[in-house]
């Protein structure tokens, strides 16, 4: 695309000067030396305040030995080359100590007994105890606002490939999108009002479902609009031709075709809502014994046991380590869930021929 | 609503194609089926309209019996007292709180995230791109609750050193004084709200960027521009409107996050000019920690400021859809 190929790089009459290919990793070594170098005299403690200043002087190095050799403008060609590098970097390093983080905090007391134990005798400041009935908590409440959100969002996907034109149409697409911004919190305190105020139905993981499929409704909505939209309209010409009707093609034709993504998108919003905390922790209320049942009394879910747990701990302690350990817990879910999603989207891509 | 799972295992019908069936295809939907099925799928889209309808109306009917009883003026009051007599809250201090933080996170994550959508579309090796957009897509799936942890352990005692030097060179301004209590305050807050943006703002750029019709950058490359010509002349205005709507919806997300900033601040009722220093609260953050000792008139008065927060967010993230497809519409980019 915009990287042209430029095989040889022999010095030309055409062509200015140019710094040989391995100047930036120089410059960018001889950066970070001098950095130590004034982190150890200025007596900075923080690897943070080093790389800041390996950074600044990388980008000052560039530009100052580039603007000398190959002009202003390749100058500011590489001072951006290396600021675009530095947004990336910047942006991998949170993720990995969190990542790092997480785990090594998480595997202390993450084990066979922690999964499969709940809180029920034990607390908060002893040691022991386990996750067994958040577990169960969150795949019930995700799995009924799964069972909720996904006709609903798919039949309207179908909808607004399939029929939608006017002004309706135009109306849903335009919600569905701003849907997608309604905080969490939002969405669980209109259940709250709806359901538990007014209703007076109770704290319930069944009142957290609604929630949760409210969050997730305008999501799967629109990754399915986008795999229906990618099925080639000659399949349904095909289909309508030989005289089928058109729920039939939608059933038998479209929907098959792009079964792996829809399967995709839906996998992210589940992965999305298993860690909403705002939602549950005003609707299914916590609690630290096993509820299997989703539609009386409260729940656990993970998030909420996270908070919980941190909330009662003060920053240390067998209650702070559990949080730890069940945050490494959700988020292996999460990423597995995302992995698989995305295998399924590779492995079963709409072949369009794009 | 099943209609769609169960027919999916049934073997395929043998149609027979008579002149009926042809004529009847033609006419649309006047076959049951497609009766049914057509009402259905257009029953779910009214319905999604319904949702938010209500949303609306249930919020403003409980939020309307809260701001009845309330003693102080419910948006200048600085307090937040539901269970004395008389009540007296206002929203003043939160709305402060919440724009603000959202602000910080805004303008720390948009250069950061325009320029690793740049990398992955322009810079990075394609193979390489793939994998950072991916790595970026991670960074979203992360729970929000999370990121609280782990603010609260790694990013809060790496402030210390970040506010001592902003209160030494900036502390003149007020906006960076530092008192030197725990960095649990605005600015620590939006940083970790900046990186939680990062993907969304990052993943519709990227999209943007995508779509910059090559002729432009070959043609800017044909008359000897430099990639980062290349880019300042044709991919950044193209993308430009992109990239407003693209902060406009991180800034929504900003607005709306609730537990990674119930983990990290300590909320104080009050407004302060500094960012450093303890002071305010947001919308998300006082309705998750007053709500489990909140008495019904609490309740109530929670959410009433959860309407504030809808409105506004409903706001933002419909200023930015508009945004995005006005654009849609004259570029002809496929989108």
């Amino acid at each position: 695309m915009s990287t042209a190929p430029v095989s040889h790089r022999r010095a030309s009459t055409l062509r200015g000067a140019s710094l040989p290919k391995w100047s930036p990793w120089a410059i960018a070594v001889g950066s970070v030396a001098v950095a130590a170098g004034i982190g150890l005299g200025a007596g900075l403690d923080s690897k943070v305040q080093w790389g800041l200043i390996a950074a600044i002087l990388f980008v000052l190095g560039t530009y100052a030995i580039a603007a000398r050799v190959e002009g202003r403008r390749q100058a500011k060609d590489r001072v951006a080359t290396s600021l675009v590098w530095v947004c990336f970097i910047v942006a991998v390093v949170p993720l990995a100590s969190l990542i790092w983080e997480t785990v090594k905090r998480g595997v202390k007391v993450f084990d066979v007994y922690f999964l499969t134990h709940s809180m029920g005798v034990v607390a908060d400041t002893q040691p022991g105890g386990g996750i067994y009935h958040a577990i169960i908590g969150t795949l019930e409440q995700v799995a009924i606002a799964t069972l909720i959100a996904v006709p609903i969002g798919v039949l309207t996907a179908i909808y607004l490939v399939e029929y939608g034109r006017g002004k309706l149409a135009k109306a849903v697409t335009f919600f569905v999108d701003v849907m997608t911004g309604i905080p969490s919190i939002v969405a669980g305190l209109f259940i709250l009002s709806f359901w538990i105020l007014i209703l007076d139905m109770g704290y319930s993981g069944f009142a957290g479902s609604l929630a949760l499929s409210i969050l997730m409704m305008p999501v799967v909505v629109r990754s399915t609009e986008e795999m229906l939209k990618l099925v080639p309209n000659e399949l349904r010409e095909a289909s309508l031709a030989l005289g089928i009707p058109k729920w039939r093609t939608i059933l038998k034709v479209v929907l098959p075709t792009s079964i792996g993504g829809i399967t995709t998108g839906v996998m992210l919003a589940v992965a999305r809502i298993t860690g909403e905390t705002a939602p549950v922790l005003l609707l299914v209320w916590g609690t630290s014994v096993i509820n299997d049942n989703p539609f009386s009394d409260p729940q656990a879910s993970l998030p909420l046991y996270i908070y919980q747990q941190y909330a009662n701990s003060a920053g240390s302690g067998a209650a702070y380590d559990r949080a730890w350990a069940a945050a490494l817990a959700l988020i292996a879910f999460v990423m597995i869930l995302n992995l698989a999603a995305r295998g399924i989207a590779r492995w079963k891509a709409p072949k369009t021929g794009r | 609503m099943d209609i769609s799972t169960q027919n999916a295992e049934a073997p395929p019908p043998t149609p027979q194609p008579s002149a009926a069936v042809l004529k009847s295809a033609s006419r649309g939907a006047t076959r049951p089926g497609d009766r049914i099925f057509l009402g259905l799928s257009r029953g779910s889209g009214i319905f999604l309209l319904a949702i938010m309808a209500a949303i609306a109306a249930f919020l403003t009917y409980r939020a309307a019996l809260a701001i009845s009883k309330d003693h102080g003026n419910f948006l200048t009051t600085f307090e937040w007292n539901t269970s004395l007599e008389p009540a007296t809250f206002g929203i003043a201090v939160l709305a402060f709180g919440t724009v603000v933080s959202a602000l910080i996170a805004m303008v720390l994550a948009v250069p950061v995230a325009v320029g690793i959508a740049l990398f992955i579309t322009h810079y990075a090796p394609r193979r390489l791109g793939g994998t950072i957009a991916y790595v970026i897509d991670l960074l979203a799936a992360v729970p929000s609750i999370v990121y609280g942890l782990w603010g609260a352990l790694v990013l809060v005692p790496h402030m210390d050193g970040l506010f001592g030097w902003l209160d030494h060179y900036f502390g003149w301004t007020g906006i960076f004084e530092w008192q030197g209590g725990a960095p649990r305050s605005m600015l620590t807050v939006g940083i970790l709200l900046a990186i939680m943006i990062l993907p969304i703002i990052t993943n519709v750029s990227r999209e943007v960027f995508r779509q910059v019709p090559q002729m432009h950058e070959e043609a800017a490359l044909a008359l000897g521009a430099t990639r980062w010509e290349v880019i300042r002349m044709s991919v950044l205005p193209f993308g430009r409107s992109g990239v407003i709507s693209a902060s406009m919806l991180g800034l929504g997300r900003a607005l709306g996050e609730t537990m990674a900033v119930a983990t990290v601040l300590s909320p104080t009722f009050d407004i302060n000019a500094s960012l450093l220093d303890p002071g305010g609260g947001t919308f998300a953050q006082n309705i998750a920690s007053k709500f489990s000792e909140a008495t019904p008139l609490g309740q109530d008065a929670l959410i009433a400021s959860g309407l504030v927060l809808f409105v506004i967010t409903l706001l933002v993230n419909g200023a930015a859809r508009v945004i995005i497809n006005r654009r849609k519409e004259y570029s002809g980019a496929n989108a």
